[in-house]
């Protein structure tokens, strides 16, 4: 399943590495990244693909929220769906 | 390919405009519950809703986790239970079993209370009306609902007559928590089968065995969309669709997903804009976003007219099948405008049965005075229900006379269900109107074959 995951933080060295490391562990595919600076704020839209991870896409989204708010990170998973149904006829 | 700007508009909506969908809700037929013993129907019927609805708050709070936009209630509709009970006259202990399977399962409320006696009640009906109020009084899932008028029948005045003096009689049985009883119960007309919100929710007798139904929200973010319009409105028509649209497509995704996951059939997606009492989630503040200085100002019928079509019109491409009440709900109780409106007089009641002209429920969630006679009840939903009659809509009532309490105190009624100034009612006497009973007739407009 293709989803969308959002990272929202303050700005420091190696929010990249720290997000694909969790994404990683549970073998999700990073497919895309854009990523900008809004002030002092990093903000992060990656695209991924979980059909290897082992975990449901809830479980995966509540572990990466976890995780992330450990670092002090914002993490968002959500299926791709959601926005495709919003957003595309 | 989503462009940044998509996905953050989709993010934007959930986290700071409150987009949610309000209800998912599973309507059950208790048809194959029916038998001669009060007893054996009650444990069919406990035993049916214990196990289609035993997932339901799971899969509610998967989806909502698997998409990130909250679901906020899980509920389920029933048969109408004035039907279910008939042979068995085992209205209490069907309702008891109700209660005791939503607490089991898990879900927010149970809906399905319910009588359908637009042009007439059988005896069996007769005892059920009368034990609605000590259901209210001694469950706290269980919601209710009857249905008094249609455009094919009119309006059955006996029944009318008899529903003020059971919304009393709830009032003073659930005196202790401000009369609270009087927000589980709603009288209709124009009552639809598919409604997933409560407190009218039934399983209509035309519906599956097993159906998911759901309601969408979010006036938190047609607000929002508003506020970027600075054109006619022309504009604002255009930009409420667009956003409507989008929530609708939430709400039809959630449904079908839903749906798959509990094996049952996909119902309905019901457009309404439902409000909360939370600061951002508004019908009122839409209203005011459009140009009206507070909710309840002159021109508030035509702004509301406005939003509840243009709803409508981008919901119904979003979604496969459109049913409910789909428009705009304003419930004064569970809306933060409206509350402040009416506390500071902007927003007499008469005002609001204007506008219930052009939206798609009621007077709904309005605390009147404890001491109003059943008949001036009476009169009120009868008066509504000659604007849903002769428009060819759906009309609600949903007031709750605050026992004890008058014009100037506040009744609190806790969560979703907010709190409302007691507002004032025309002390002028409907009693001989209401006491001649019998049936209002049908309007011209009805014979259509």
């Amino acid at each position: 399943m293709n989803v969308i995951i959002s990272v929202i933080g303050k700005d420091r060295v190696g929010i990249i590495r720290d997000v694909s490391t969790i994404l990683a562990d549970q073998n999700v595919n990073i497919v895309d990244i854009s990523q900008t600076l809004m002030g002092e704020y990093f903000t992060m839209i990656m695209r991924a693909n979980t059909e290897k991870s082992e975990l449901p896409i809830d479980r995966l989204a509540a572990l990466l929220h976890e995780k992330g708010a450990s670092i002090g990170l914002d993490v968002n998973l959500r299926s791709e769906e959601i926005f495709d149904a919003m957003h595309r006829i | 390919m989503l462009s940044d700007k998509e996905i953050l508009e989709t993010m934007g909506m959930v986290s700071s405009q409150h987009l949610d969908v309000r209800c998912i809700t599973m309507g059950i037929s208790l048809f194959d519950c029916i038998s001669g013993s009060a007893d054996e129907t009650a444990r069919r019927v406990y035993d049916k809703v214990a196990s289609y609805a035993k997932d339901l708050v799971a899969v509610g709070d998967r989806i909502a986790t698997m998409y990130g936009v909250p679901v906020v209630n899980k509920r389920v509709s029933v048969t109408p239970v004035s039907l279910v009970g008939a042979a068995s006259g085992g209205y209490l202990e069907i309702a008891r079993a109700m209660d005791r399977a939503a607490k089991e399962t898990g879900i927010d409320f149970i809906g399905g209370y319910t009588a359908l006696v637009q042009k007439g009640a059988t005896p069996g009906e007769e005892a059920f009306l009368e034990t609605i109020p000590e259901v209210l009084a001694t469950t706290e899932k269980v919601c209710s609902s009857v249905n008094v008028a249609s455009s094919r029948a009119g309006i059955n005045m006996d029944a009318v007559k008899e529903m003020g003096e059971i919304v009393k009689k709830t009032a003073y049985l659930t005196r202790d928590k401000d009369s609270l009883g009087c927000a589980k119960l709603v009288v209709f007309a124009n009552a639809v089968e598919d409604n997933p919100f409560m407190a009218g929710a039934f399983h209509g007798t035309g519906e599956a065995d097993k159906v998911i139904n759901v309601g969408v929200s979010g006036p938190g973010v047609v607000k929002a969309a508003l506020e970027q319009v600075d054109g006619d409105l022309t504009a604002v028509a255009e930009t409420v669709k667009k956003t409507a649209f989008k929530v609708t497509r939430v709400g039809q995704i959630v449904a079908k997903t839903a749906a798959k996951m509990l094996d049952a059939h996909f119902g309905i997606v019901d457009l309404s804009l439902a409000p909360t009492p939370a600061i951002g989630d508004s019908v009122g503040r839409i209203l005011e976003e459009m140009g009206l200085e507070r909710v309840g100002a002159c021109g508030t019928t035509a702004a509301l007219a406005l939003l509840n079509d243009a709803v409508k019109k981008g919901g119904i491409m979003a979604s496969s099948h459109v049913g409910g009440l789909s428009g705009a709900f304003i419930p004064v109780s569970e809306d933060i405008g409206m509350i402040e409106a009416a506390e500071m007089g902007a927003l007499p009641i008469e005002k609001l049965e204007a506008m219930t002209a052009v939206c798609s429920v009621g007077i709904d969630m309005v605390a009147i005075p404890g001491d109003t006679p059943a008949e001036v009840i009476s009169a009120m939903i009868a008066d509504e229900a000659a604007i849903g009659v002769v428009n060819q809509k759906t009309t609600a009532v949903r007031v709750i006379p605050v026992y004890g309490k008058t014009v100037g105190d506040t009744a609190s009624f806790g969560g979703l269900l907010g709190h409302a100034p007691i507002m004032k009612v025309s002390g002028y006497s409907p009693a001989r109107f209401i006491a001649r009973g019998g049936r209002i007739p049908a309007p011209l407009g009805s014979n259509k074959n």
